[in-house]
This record gives C-alpha cells, structure tokens and sequence, in this order.
C-alpha cells in the first residue's frame, strides 16, 4: 500500500493544543493508515477536516476517499481491511446508525477497521450534542468499545487500537467513542509521540493467510445458514474473549514507549479506596465526577469514582474488585433504554449484572444525566450522592432511576 | 488559586478564525508562563451561520487540577476578560445556542474587563451596552471590525492588538514577554509583534460604574418542561398578521417570539420613502419576511426581525432607495415609516445624511456589498 512518508514530521516529541479530534488524526498520521474514508455529519467531521490537512501537509500519505454516504464510507474501508489496508473512518448519531449494514459484517468478517464515533444525541431531534446511545448500538456486535475522557487519550487509545484490533489472535474492529463537543471541539495540551516511537509499538498490519490477494486466492463472506452460524458467533467470541489478554499485553507495553498511561486499560479508578459510595460513568463527564468526589472527599464523605473505558469487552473482575466493599453504587448513564428493566441507562444495567454474583450486593441506583450535550455539573453529581446517601439510610429505594436536571 | 477565563464573542464565520486566534494565543502564552490551559469554542453556536453571534473561550490555570475544576463548569459562567470583536454586538446577542438576548457583559465578572473593537468612544458604546450590578472596566482597541470569510483570512492585526490590550488589562492571565514570543512563534513575528506592544501601551481601561449603560431591552424565554411540551417534537403556527395600524390597513405579518431576532445583524436597511416606487421586491425577496406593509403601501423593514442580509438593498431597483447602513449608528429598533410619517424634512435629512457618509467609507462589515448583483449588472452590460 501507500508507503511514501516524509520523513521531518514526527522526528521530536511535541506539546501541542488540539482538540481530540485532531489528537486521532495526527494518530492517524502517525500510524501510517493506508485508507481513511470519510462522510461529514457533526461532530465526526473535525476528524475529517484534520485528517484532511495532514495529508495535504505531508505529514502521512493515505487513500482519503470521501464517500457519497456513511454506507459506502463504512463499506470500503471493510474491504480494504480484507486486502491487508490499515483503516480508519468513522461518524456521529444517525450516520453511523445508517451505516449499520456495513457495520455489523465488519466484525463477522474479522476485519480490523478502527472507528471513531463522535458521540451525538439521534435525531430526531436534529441535536448535536453527546449521547452514548449511537455508540452503543454496536455494543452486542463484535466490535471494541471504548469510551475517551481527554484528548490525550483519544491519541493514545487510537494507537493502541490498531495494535489490538490488528492482532493475529483478534483481528475485530474497534469503536473510539468520543463526547461530541466535549472532546472533539475542546482543546487541551496533548504530548505527541515521535513516528520512531510509533514505529517501535506498531508493528504493520498483517492479516496473513486470510489476506485477499490475487497470491492467495480466497473468498470472503459466503452465504451461510443454521448449519454453519452458531460456530462463526462462537469463533468471534472466542476472538473478544482473546482480546482481554492482548489488551492488557498492548496497555503494558504503551506505558514502556511511551511513558504514560493508567495502572489499568479498562477502567480509571478515583477514590475508590475505602469509598462508601462509587460513582460509575463513562467518557467525559468524569471531569466534573472527579472534581465533585475531591470536594466531597474534603468534607470527609467517603465517595469514589470509576470510569468505565473499555465497554466491550467489559471487564467483569476489575470492575468488580474496584466496587467490591463499596455500600452504595450510582451509575451515572449519557444513554438510555426505553422500557428496559427499572427504566434505565445501559450502563447501569451492565453493572448491575457485573455485581450479581457478589456475595454481597451493594445498593445500586441509576442516573440519567447530560442527554444531548447537557452539561452534567458538580452540584448534579452532588445530587447523585445525596439521593444514595439517602436510600443508604433509610434502607428504601424510593425511585431506582432518577432523571437528573431535567425540567418538569 | 487562580484560574483565568477569557471568552472572545464574534460573529460566525466572518470571525472565527479571528477568535480561534485569539483563544489560541492566550493559552499557548500562558504555557509559556508556565501554567496550563485550554481553548473551545461553544459548541451550540457551531456550525456557524454568517453573522450570528458566537464565543470561543480560554482558560487558563495554574496547574491541571485547577483547570479542571474550572472545566467542571463548561461554559464559564463568569469570565475576567470578555472581548468583543464587532462592537454592534454590544447590543446584546442571541446565538444559536441560548433563547432570549444576551448583554454581552453578561458574564463579565465583579471588577473584570470587557475589551471591544470599535472606532466609538466609551459613552457611545455604553449607549448600547446592558448596565450591570457590579463595576467593570470597559477598554477600547481602536478599529474597525475585522471581517473576513470562511477560507479567507484578514491579517489586519486585529488578532495581536487585541492580545496586547488583554495583556495590558488583565496582567494575571499572561505577561507581555510570553505574548510577544507566542505572537513571534505562531503568528509569524515581525510588525505583529510592534502592533501588539503599541496596542499594550495605549490600552486604557474605563471604570463602569453599577447601573451605567444605555440598554434596557430584555428578551427572556422560559422552557417548558417535558410535562407541558407538546408530544411528538410539534411547534404551533403562529397567528395570521394583521393590519399596520389599526383600522388603517396595511399588513403587518406574524411573527414568532421564540426565533432567533435581530442581534444577527451588523448593518442594517435605511429607506428613501420619497423615491420608493412601491414595486414590492424588498417585501418579495426579505428572506426573513420583515417588510411591514403600511397603510399608504409603501414597505417598512421592521428591525425587531430584520437579520441584516442585505438583501433588500442588492434588489431594490431604485438607486439610494435604500441603503444598508452600520448599525452602531442606531439605538433603538423603531419604525422609520412612522418617524418619517411624524416628521418628513427631518427624517429625509438625517436618512440622506447617513446615505452620503456611508457612501464615502468603506464598508465596516466587508460581507455586506452589493457587489454581486451590481457586478453581474456590470458584467451583463458590457457584454
Ligand atoms: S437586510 Fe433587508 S432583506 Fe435582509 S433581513 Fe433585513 S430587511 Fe430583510
Ligand atoms: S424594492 Fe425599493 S422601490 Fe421596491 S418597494 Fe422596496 S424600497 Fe420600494
């Protein structure tokens, strides 16, 4: 594939200020992608834009074809996955829901394309700002899931996600969920790594001998039906099961290029040591989370945070381990499921069937906070522990979900 | 601790990359001095219209943790410094993000500064401006306002004069030395450099004293709640208009409280009622429907809704019939058919006055011209 790279960008380790969307384009770059395709829809398109830019700056070479809609977008780059091409696209809200077709036989046909979703509300409301809800659709699918709280990180798990998805053991694709607006419009100081240190932790994509390729003659994605299904779903499962490991393996080895990262690659712990009551959300509301649990934890309340970052797979034992001990759990949700169990979030109902085998079962409460980009505040998150606190108390649930700075 | 917030308003796409300048110079100088910050725009106003009111911020903190307390709020709910970057915004704003019309010191904090482009003097501006409870400076970078396009770019130093003058108000945020070099660094140096030091030295900042300022005008909403909205995302037509004056017919169209108003606008349309030769293409073509009919058939624009497009101006047939005219020259949004009706050798005056001085400027804000029908005219003639 393309190969042509200018060797003066990348050369030095650079501090610059980008938004997370720029953060994944100059990832992007500096993984070398071979094909990105591309289709506007907000707050995706920032990627595009920066993309874009870099190619037309020299900073990488790439195939950049802007499809004629999200379909196609998601189409070819599951094709030149199958041909040995590193590939990234990506959308937001109801253009990653049309490109669903597309989408779903990305991962049953184990093709590693790495995605970014800028999450956003789905219309209608025509409404631009986050909700997880998008993202999540993909969620039971086969795809990695992972949910970005900064800019730097946005950078660092879009490099890690090539390695992952492209392992031999793995190959499926992976999903960069970002909070429209939060991260793909907010700029913040981003450390960018050298292309030597990229080129040290990323080795090139190798599908080998399921490489379409006119050397290796094969055919991709034939008619199934009853007789051969039920052993291609359990052959892919046993590829996420395989994922666990190898993302552990990458997080390690991330840390020793680069110098940074968490002491886990599936979920931040804030507090949590001795808390009383954890806080449980994902993406970039664990900003104004963390901020609150200092402050409570000054006032001497005993309160943690977890942000949850790998959705799929979910990380059963860690996410376990960190609640364990813990009196109460509020699950804050950016998405919702209408009509699911208790009338809750997604995530809530996740941690919930996480902490069922316990022999202890913490009392859990689920919020409903920041749908469609509004802000989830300090005084919200307060709000949250004062209602546990409550029902800790007084041993009674009152409402199992509450909808958190809504009007009336 | 000190964490900085500075919000830059300006109007959409002509200024962006005028703001984006701005926010980004002020945190990459802040880095120089050693702390930390961030720069975002509002992502309600995003993606920009021409013209409609929009904010980009800076914060700037003095280590991470701090920043991110201050990032808990995401939209600043106080600021230092606020600049404004078109002074006819000091009317106040309505975004596409928020309902109901903004001062636009309103988040300027107790004893924080409020930095505005303009070639009129304080008094002038306060004319326009919301009074506040509490005191804050008012400080002027003398100019016209910078406009340009999506694509385009104009390097009329507005950018680095203004980072000087922030330097100069508000000390605490980022020294001089770190600005210059930033300026040096990212903006290419050079005169820039000289115009940002100038700009620091003869910024000077004007107490505004609580209660000072011209503007009165309030324009609030209250949300309905998901109990009262309507189900199935359904808004009511609004009523039918009615006459002009009562029993004296013309037509005056409905109008919706809740759609974004007039802070859009920049100019605005002046009309010659003497040489109006009633043939209707202003009332035609308004694309926001503004012309009042009134009694005597002639076509008033009603500046409670007019955007400022220009519209009207590039199509009407008659020369200096009307006119598109600054809007900092105007402190009220009354009906000139009605001034014109009270007193007609006064209004002539005044309206031939203002056709002839702008006639004589260039235009403040460069997007209007009626450059593109009049060239196609030109064109068609030569031809
Ligand atoms: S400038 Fe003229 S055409 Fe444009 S909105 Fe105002 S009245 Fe209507
Ligand atoms: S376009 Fe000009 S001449 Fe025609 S009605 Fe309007 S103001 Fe009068």
């Amino acid at each position: 594939m393309t190969t042509t790279v200018p060797t003066d960008m990348f050369q030095q380790s650079t501090e610059e200020l980008i938004s997370g969307s720029e953060a994944i384009a100059i990832a992007c770059a500096l993984a070398d992608v071979d094909v990105i395709t591309a289709y506007p829809i907000r707050p995706y398109d920032t990627v595009m834009q920066y993309v874009s830019k870099l190619k037309a700056d020299g900073a990488f070479d790439c195939d950049f074809i802007v499809a004629e809609s999200e379909h196609s977008q998601f189409e070819i780059v599951k094709h030149a996955s199958a041909v040995g091409a590193r590939t990234f696209c990506g959308s937001s809200g109801v253009g990653w829901f049309y490109a669903f077709e597309a989408i779903t036989v990305t991962a049953g046909l184990r093709m590693p394309v790495v995605a970014m979703v800028g999450n956003r509300a789905l219309d209608d409301p025509g409404a631009f700002g986050v909700e997880h809800n998008d993202a999540m659709a993909v969620r039971d699918l086969g795809w990695h899931l992972y949910w970005v709280a900064t800019a730097q990180e946005a950078m660092d798990i879009a490099l890690l996600a090539w390695r992952v998805a492209e392992d031999r053991n793995v190959l499926l694709p992976f999903a960069i969920s970002c909070d429209g607006s939060f991260l793909t419009h907010s700029q913040a100081i981003v450390q960018v790594p050298t292309r030597e240190q990229v080129n040290r932790y990323l080795p090139g994509y190798n599908r080998h001998e399921l490489q379409l390729h006119p050397d290796n003659p094969i055919t991709v994605a034939p008619q199934v039906n009853e007789d051969w299904l039920m052993e291609i779903r359990r052959q892919t499962d046993e590829a996420m099961r395989r994922a666990v490991g190898v993302i552990y393996e990458a997080y390690d080895e991330f840390k020793e290029v680069f110098g940074r990262g968490d002491p886990s690659p599936f979920i931040e712990e804030y507090m949590t040591e001795d808390a009383e009551i954890i806080l449980v959300g994902m993406g970039t509301l664990a900003m104004p989370t963390r901020v609150a649990v200092r402050r409570m934890r000054e006032q001497g309340k005993k309160v943690g945070f977890v942000r949850v970052k790998f959705f799929r797979p979910f990380a059963v034992e860690e996410v376990q381990n960190a609640l364990r001990g813990a009196k109460g759990i509020a699950v804050i949700d950016r998405d919702y499921s209408y009509g699911s169990p208790s009338f809750g979030g997604v995530l809530f109902h996740e941690l919930r069937s996480t902490l069922y085998p316990l022999p202890e079962r913490p009392l859990m409460l689920n919020f409903i906070a920041g749908l469609g980009g509004r802000e989830v505040m300090v005084r919200d998150v307060n709000e949250m522990v004062e209602t546990i606190e409550k029902a800790l108390e007084t041993g009674k649930i009152e409402q199992e979900t509450t909808w958190i700075n809504v009007r009336e | 601790m000190s964490t900085l917030a500075v919000e830059v308003v300006y109007r959409g796409i002509f200024q962006k990359t005028l703001a984006r300048n701005i926010v980004r110079s002020i945190v990459f100088a802040a880095r120089k001095d050693g702390k930390i910050g961030t720069a975002f725009g509002r992502y309600g106003d995003s993606p920009e219209r021409n013209g409609i009111p929009a904010k980009q911020f800076a914060i700037v903190a003095d280590d991470p943790e701090e920043l991110e307390e201050s990032l808990a709020v995401y939209q600043a709910t106080n600021v230092d410094v606020t600049i404004n970057v078109d002074d006819t915004m000091c009317k106040g704003i309505e975004s596409w993000a928020w309902y109901g019309l903004q001062p636009i010191n309103e988040l300027t904090k107790p004893g924080g500064t409020l930095i505005v482009t303009s070639r009129q003097q304080a008094d002038a501006l306060l004319d326009d401006i919301h009074p506040k409870e509490s005191p804050y400076n008012l400080s002027i970078v003398t100019g016209i306002p910078s406009f340009s396009g999506l694509w385009v770019y104009k390097d009329d130093h507005t950018d680095v004069r203004v980072l000087g003058a922030l330097c100069k108000v508000c000390p605490e945020l980022v020294s001089l030395d770190a600005m210059l070099e930033t300026i040096e660094e990212q903006m290419g140096g050079g005169t820039k450099v000289v115009s940002a030091q100038r700009s620091y030295e003869r910024t000077g900042a004007r107490p505004v004293e609580p209660g000072e300022g011209g503007n009165r005008r309030e324009m609030k909403f209250t949300m309905p709640g998901w109990k009262s909205m309507e189900e199935g995302l359904v808004i009511r037509a609004i009523p039918e208009g009615g006459e002009f004056a009562e029993g004296e017919g013309g037509y005056v169209p409905g109008r919706s409280d809740v759609f974004k108003k007039f802070s859009t606008r920049s100019m605005r349309p002046v009309v010659n009622f003497e040489t109006c030769i009633k043939c209707t293409l202003c009332w035609l073509q308004c694309p926001d429907t503004c012309f009042d009919v009134t009694p005597d058939g002639l076509y008033d624009a009603n500046m409670e809704a007019c955007c400022g497009c220009g519209v009207c101006e590039a199509v009407c047939p008659v020369p200096d019939c009307v006119t598109m005219v600054n809007e900092a020259e105007f402190n009220d949004n009354d009906s000139q058919w009605q001034w014109w009706q009270k007193d007609k050798d006064g209004y002539n005056k005044w309206m031939t006055d203002l056709v002839e001085q702008q006639k004589a400027e260039t235009r403040t804000h460069g997007f209007h011209h009626v450059g593109g029908y009049a060239q196609e005219i030109q064109a068609a003639e030569a031809d």
